[in-house]
């Protein structure tokens, strides 16, 4: 059995009808990762005990001739901020870098009571917080496609490992763009479900307001797959809502005839590379073949996106990793005093990035610049959320571009950080407004780099979202072959 | 315009000490930074509400449920072996950590 052209859809059916097993599949991956990511890096520690564990229980599901769970056999990589009850937990972080985790994330937990398999934990952007995966706190990850160019991030091992084959399906958070923007990068797909559909018990928080968790996959269908198993109110996360869970398969090779694709202008300005653009127009033009309406719209404060999302994910930032401070958990750095301790701990622990971050976060929430900065930005996201009250006023769905270029190189935005942040300008507004997004793989640069097709729907509308990034999906097949 | 009293202040704040060299590049990024949140001032917003989260708004939850209370009922947590396995420092019963009060 050739493991790359098994699909979250398929090996479920390829285990039931005995032409493999569980085990075998597991062995077959971790062969492939054991010969291959050295070069990549995607994967940051691997718990095999734990996925031949799942894999034995659902070989004898298939013994007994026990109706197998819909995951049942799925090989899956889970992004290293999601908890895991005895297996290393590190938000790739050296402040966390010895942690083992007391419990398991709810996604984790449904995922492998869906029967899917925890082959490891994926290499990130420390604390989710970056754009390349290069603020890693252990070791960058390599775009599979050219392995001098960034995966994307945060969650750019996950995007790598399902891009490599490392993995049929993985877990990304998305707290600005981190599961869209390295799909996008690494050519796969990559859904931010709407903001409380998935538990975020068990998620590493970074800024709690914007944070999602949400699936990679090779296709729509089986990011709808995992959506199925992960999605619905936890009464561990009272920011998961109590909305029920529709049946993401029943629509999803439907018709889009008639549907309404908004378009909006400010996506396609100054700064989109050219070979996108003509990627994502083509990929427009398909929905239009495919009886979809395209419609000019205008989303009008998308320029004030970027400055809004990092003045509010800072501050929630600098409040919620105040909690690292050597006494509970992680790594700690002797000091004379507690004060000294709690300094020299985060002093050490942390990276970066992640001081510049709870630096900016904290100087925006601190007396006499909390109207300036903090108010300010949040009512400049009531702002953004009634461009897209407006838009979803005349139209189902939009389609932008992912990122303004493909993958860049290693260390080319590495000493800007502000170049890094712009990265992520036309993902973070869905983050900010709540709203579900997709990237899809649309087209290649002339160099080979895939180019990722953005879709967003309407609070809680994933069903359409999922309908119309399927139909694009195989629209474009043959372009992409 | 961000000052060394400020990164020192903020630094302060947020428990880092930060080498010099750390001080002067937190210096420069910040107002960097900081230089391009400034075009929000372009909007007015002077009738505009702040909006902190999504829930409450899309009416996916009531406010009451977007502050919400779980029923007062006693249920299992993380056993204290558990809860003090990751620790640092502990003498099985309680965190410890370097001395608060001078006598």
């Amino acid at each position: 059995m050739d493991i790359n052209l098994l699909t979250v859809d398929s090996i479920r059916t390829a285990v039931l009808e005995r032409r493999t097993t569980a085990s075998a599949t597991v062995d077959a991956f971790y062969q492939k990762i054991e010969a291959e990511d050295a070069a990549i890096g995607a994967y940051l520690t691997l718990c095999k005990e734990r996925a031949y564990q799942q894999a034995r229980w659902v070989d004898a599901m298939v013994g007994r001739g026990d109706t197998l769970p819909p995951l049942a056999g799925v090989p899956i990589a889970v992004k290293d901020v999601l908890t895991t009850k005895g297996v290393r937990t590190t938000a790739g972080s050296k402040i966390l870098a010895n942690f083992i985790a007391p419990y398991d994330a709810t996604v984790v937990t449904r995922l492998e009571a869906a029967g899917a398999i925890l082959l490891g934990k994926t290499n990130c952007d420390e604390f989710a917080m970056g754009s390349s995966n290069e603020n890693s706190g252990f070791h960058p990850v390599h775009n599979p496609h050219d392995h001098s160019r960034v995966p994307g991030g945060s969650s750019g091992g996950s995007a790598a490992a399902v891009a490599a084959g490392m993995a049929l399906a993985s877990l990304g958070s998305d707290t600005g763009g981190s599961i869209r923007q390295p799909a996008a990068f690494c050519g796969v797909v990559g859904l931010m479900p709407t903001y409380g559909r998935v538990s975020r018990y068990g998620l590493i928080a970074f800024a709690s307001s914007l944070d999602h968790v949400g699936p990679f996959g090779k296709t729509v269908k089986d990011v709808a797959l995992m959506l199925q198993s992960m999605a619905g109110r936890d009464p561990l996360d009272s920011t998961s809502a109590d909305v029920a869970v529709p049946d993401y398969l029943a629509q999803l090779e439907g018709p889009v005839k008639g549907l309404r694709v908004g378009v909006p202008q400010e996506y396609f300005g100054e700064g989109l590379d050219p070979e996108v653009r003509a990627a994502v127009e083509a990929g427009i033009q398909e929905l239009a073949k495919a009886g979809c309406e395209v419609v000019p719209i205008s989303l009008p404060h998308t320029g004030y996106a970027i400055p809004t999302y990092y003045v509010v994910a800072t501050a929630e930032a600098s409040a919620n990793l105040a909690r690292y401070d050597g006494v509970r958990y992680g790594m700690r750095a002797e000091g004379k005093t507690l004060s000294e301790m709690y300094c020299r701990t985060r002093d050490a622990g942390f990276g970066t990035e992640v001081k510049r971050r709870i630096m900016l976060g904290t100087y925006a929430l601190s007396a006499g610049y909390y109207d300036a900065y903090y108010l300010k930005a949040q009512r400049v996201r009531s702002l953004l959320a009634r461009d897209f009250d407006q838009a979803f006023a005349a139209v189902d769905v939009i389609v932008t571009p992912t990122t303004p270029t493909p993958a860049f190189k290693l260390g080319e935005k590495a000493d800007d950080p502000l170049a890094m942040y712009l990265a992520d300008i036309f993902t973070v507004t869905a983050d900010l407004v709540g709203i579900p997004g997709i990237s899809i793989p649309c087209g290649k640069s002339q160099e080979g780099l895939p180019i990722g097709m953005q879709i967003l729907g309407k609070h809680f509308d994933e069903p359409t979202l999922l309908r119309v990034a399927h139909a694009a999906e195989h629209a474009l097949a043959a372009k992409l072959a | 315009m961000v000052t060394e009293k400020d990164v020192s202040d903020v630094a302060d704040l947020a428990n880092l000490e930060l080498t010099d060299e750390e001080r002067a590049r937190m210096l420069k990024d910040l107002n960097s930074i900081l230089g391009y949140i400034d075009r929000l001032n372009e909007l007015d917003t002077s009738n505009v509400e702040p909006m902190a989260q999504v829930a409450s708004r899309y009416g996916t939850s009531t406010e009451v449920e977007a502050n919400a209370m779980r029923l007062d009922e006693p249920r299992a947590s993380l056993p204290h072996d558990a809860a003090l396995r990751n620790a640092p420092n502990s003498d099985g019963t309680f965190f410890k950590v370097p001395k608060v009060i001078e006598r």
